[in-house]
């Protein structure tokens, strides 16, 4: 993974001196509240409902043993014993002191990390594929060019201020698993007729509450012009974004008012002028920070014996068989294998993990996956490069810590943001009823049986649970000063990006899980042999769904 | 007469900004050195060529500084002294106008930061090109003079550094 030179903890230790700095002056009353709102929330300071939430970047989900251990300690010390893993790979602390959030800047500056541009409109943390570098399907790894673009955005002076929020996804792989096409700029890794790699850039794209997928307007952009393309789409997105309304302020509203053709030309006018310019990436750069993301030392192993191996074992064990089969990934490296331990056991808020647990999968990264491990979009965490012959250790140490939940990629493990039980934004809780469905979908086999499905709830329209693009997707509303719940489905996140259609009036959170229940019903009895919930949706349609969720009750 | 922070001094404003629309027939300009808007910067050159002191343009972050850039790319080098007006703080705009003054049209005279910036903006503005900073808002200038130098490195090309940090690690 990236380690800092002295140049980067140099600007990390000024960052933590300068909000130390900042933070005195306001509490001081030299800063009013208006101004110091811009400032806290750059160092990823919110106000929250309740308290306070910090939310601390981890730069396209990659994290070290050493860090865990960190947050961990962070988590006694000025917290409540636990953190959040969000969707964008980031980490949150629900419970900080305003005073004491520079201490914890410093804490975490001296392992080489930070909370800028976490929140504000600025440019935020770039976000990619949890399986960066090991994934089969995977054309370049991401992770080079997404610390590229770290570097180039964190306090960047022109673009401090934008309009808006500013999200950058890169993918690397054939298939999407980073969402690309929702964020404000897509990034493909891609290959030319020449067999030289560059990148498709898409813009627009983004949930909120005017959801939309990005539209191209560059199919082929060689390497070295990366920097210097993005701060031609910046500028002109800075100059150019509305700044009057901020629910029109966001590049996608701009991208369709001019449509995505005109804005590429803006783009390309703007480009023209800082085209081979300082900024254009050396190809020793491009090697120095390729260098950083060198493969583990892996043995050489009998794959195929150890695969057989572990076949006998998983025979001898339904409830390891299980957790192989929806918790590990196979890997391009033969005899390796990826590992997710879910943070989404029923009666746990998603995405919450106790210090206990932190010290646990710091070890278990130590142990089995040369001390570095992922945060990923879905809220769980990832352990690469385990040998197959070890997973069934990790996997008695992963449950003993209650880590081993075996639902990755079922109903059971769905985005959920913190909803109204700790948000001020939301309009409804989202937690409780993530519970409620965990808890009526407890048997393993039925769960099984339903296949993948992406279940994604958010608690108000503002989309941080991505209800827009689960298969299944839940929003909270307010009726009447009163918390309902609106049923979208048909929602995609990958390649095949798609957003969900609304089912029908809303429904009081009572006849949630039992609507859910009726739209599974509804699959199992219509689908194909093989075929998955949102394949059957998009061939059978809407209405019969429909129908039976709102069919008068006998 | 209000004091502004330059090139890290604080120093005495000797501008005088003219306001509103000039109408050549009745109103004259005031003495001294001016600061004028884009449209009469565009509309009245030959009263501002008759004026007696120095002539400077104020525009907003929101104006099209290639309007006039392009069709007097050789003369822009000479105006004294350009003032962007930020109308919010959070407005970033003049953040763009400045570094298209330093990097395409390369001017060299005073750029100052007027109306609603604050003093934790002054290290971003300082490596956009701004090197004047006439805050709206009473201030202690020498205290706030500190956060110009809030980091020793960046990673960016921008005005104040032409090359990025990756050539210089």
């Amino acid at each position: 993974m990236y380690r800092y030179d002295q140049y980067d903890q140099t600007l990390v230790d000024e960052r933590v001196a300068q909000y130390r700095d900042q933070t005195q002056r306001y509490l001081a009353g030299n800063i009013s509240e208006e101004e110091f709102l811009p400032l806290r929330l750059q160092n990823g300071l919110y106000v929250q409902r309740l308290a306070p939430m910090l939310r601390i970047a981890v730069p396209y989900g990659l994290l070290s043993s050493q860090q865990i251990r960190k947050l961990a300690h962070i988590s006694r010390k000025y917290d409540k014993g636990y953190v959040h893993f969000t969707t964008r790979q980031n980490i949150q602390l629900n419970w900080p002191k305003l005073e004491e959030v520079p201490d914890i800047l410093a804490e975490l500056a001296t392992v080489e990390m930070h909370a800028i541009q976490t929140s504000g409109n600025c440019i935020r943390n770039t976000t990619t594929d949890q399986y960066a570098g090991v994934a089969a399907d995977e054309i370049e790894d991401p992770r080079p060019w997404c610390e590229i673009i770290r570097q180039w955005s964190t306090v960047h002076p022109e673009f401090a201020f934008l309009p808006r929020k500013f999200k950058i996804a890169v993918c690397g792989s054939e298939e999407d698993r980073a969402a690309f096409l929702l964020h404000d700029i897509g990034i493909q890794l891609v290959t030319n007729d020449q067999g030289e790699s560059g990148f498709h850039i898409f813009v627009g794209g983004g949930l909120g509450r005017t959801p939309v997928i990005a539209s191209s307007i560059r199919e082929f952009l060689p390497k070295q012009h990366l920097l210097t393309y993005l701060d031609a789409i910046l500028r002109v997105y800075n100059r150019y974004g509305n700044r009057d309304n901020k629910y029109k302020a966001r590049i996608k509203i701009l991208v369709r008012a001019w449509t995505a053709e005109v804005f590429a030309e803006r783009v390309e006018s703007e480009w023209a002028h800082l085209k081979d310019g300082p900024a254009t990436l050396t190809g020793e750069e491009i090697e120095r920070m390729k260098s950083f993301f060198t493969m583990p030392d892996y043995r050489v192993v009998d794959a195929g014996a150890l695969d057989s191996q572990l076949q006998q074992t998983a025979e001898q064990s339904k409830a390891f068989a299980r957790w192989l089969e929806r918790n590990t990934r196979t890997q391009k490296q033969a005899g390796y294998r990826s590992v997710s331990l879910s943070l989404k056991p029923a009666g746990v808020a998603p995405g919450d993990v106790t210090d206990q647990q932190l010290e646990t999968i710091a070890d278990l990264a130590d142990r089995f996956s040369f001390g570095e491990l992922r945060s990923t979009h879905n809220q769980n965490i990832v352990l690469t490069d385990v040998l197959v012959s070890e997973l069934f250790e990790l996997w008695e140490l992963a449950r003993a810590a209650g880590l081993a939940t075996p639902n990755i990629g079922t109903i059971n493990d769905m985005i959920c943001c913190p909803g109204g039980d700790y948000c001020s934004l939301a309009n409804a809780k989202s937690i409780p009823v993530a519970e409620a469905i965990q808890r009526k979908f407890d048997d393993l086999d039925y769960v099984y049986d339903l296949g993948d499905i992406e279940l994604n709830i958010s608690g108000c329209m503002n989309a941080c649970g991505h209800h827009h693009v689960g298969h299944i997707g839940i929003l909270g509303v307010d009726k009447k000063g009163e918390e309902w719940y609106q049923i979208q489905i048909g929602g995609s996140a990958s390649k095949d990006a798609a957003l969900a259609k609304v089912l029908g009036p809303s429904l009081s959170r009572d006849a949630v899980t039992g609507s859910i229940e009726k739209l599974l019903d509804v699959y199992v009895e219509n689908r194909l042999e093989g075929e998955t919930f949102l394949a059957a949706y998009q061939r059978i349609g809407i209405d019969k769904f429909k129908e039976r969720v709102y069919a008068p009750t006998a | 007469m209000r004091q502004l922070l330059k090139d890290g001094q604080v120093i005495d404003n000797t501008w005088h900004r003219v306001e509103a629309e000039l109408d050549a027939e009745q109103k004259t300009l005031p003495s001294g050195d001016i600061l004028v808007p884009l449209s009469m910067w565009q509309n009245n050159q030959p009263a501002l060529e008759n004026h007696i002191g120095a002539v400077g343009l104020w525009i907003n972050g929101n104006e099209e500084i290639e309007a006039i850039a392009d069709s007097m790319a050789d003369s822009i080098a000479t105006v004294p002294l350009i003032a962007i007006n930020f109308p919010k703080f959070v407005d970033g705009r003049g953040f763009s106008v400045a570094r298209l003054l330093r990097d395409r049209y390369g001017y060299q005279g005073e750029l100052r930061a007027v109306g609603q910036i604050i003093r934790d903006q002054l290290f971003l503005l300082k490596r956009c090109g701004f090197n004047a900073f006439q805050f709206e808002s009473e201030i202690d200038l020498a205290e706030a003079a500190k956060s110009l130098a809030d980091f020793s490195e960046a990673y960016q090309v921008a005005a104040d550094q032409p090359e990025p940090l990756f050539k210089r690690r």
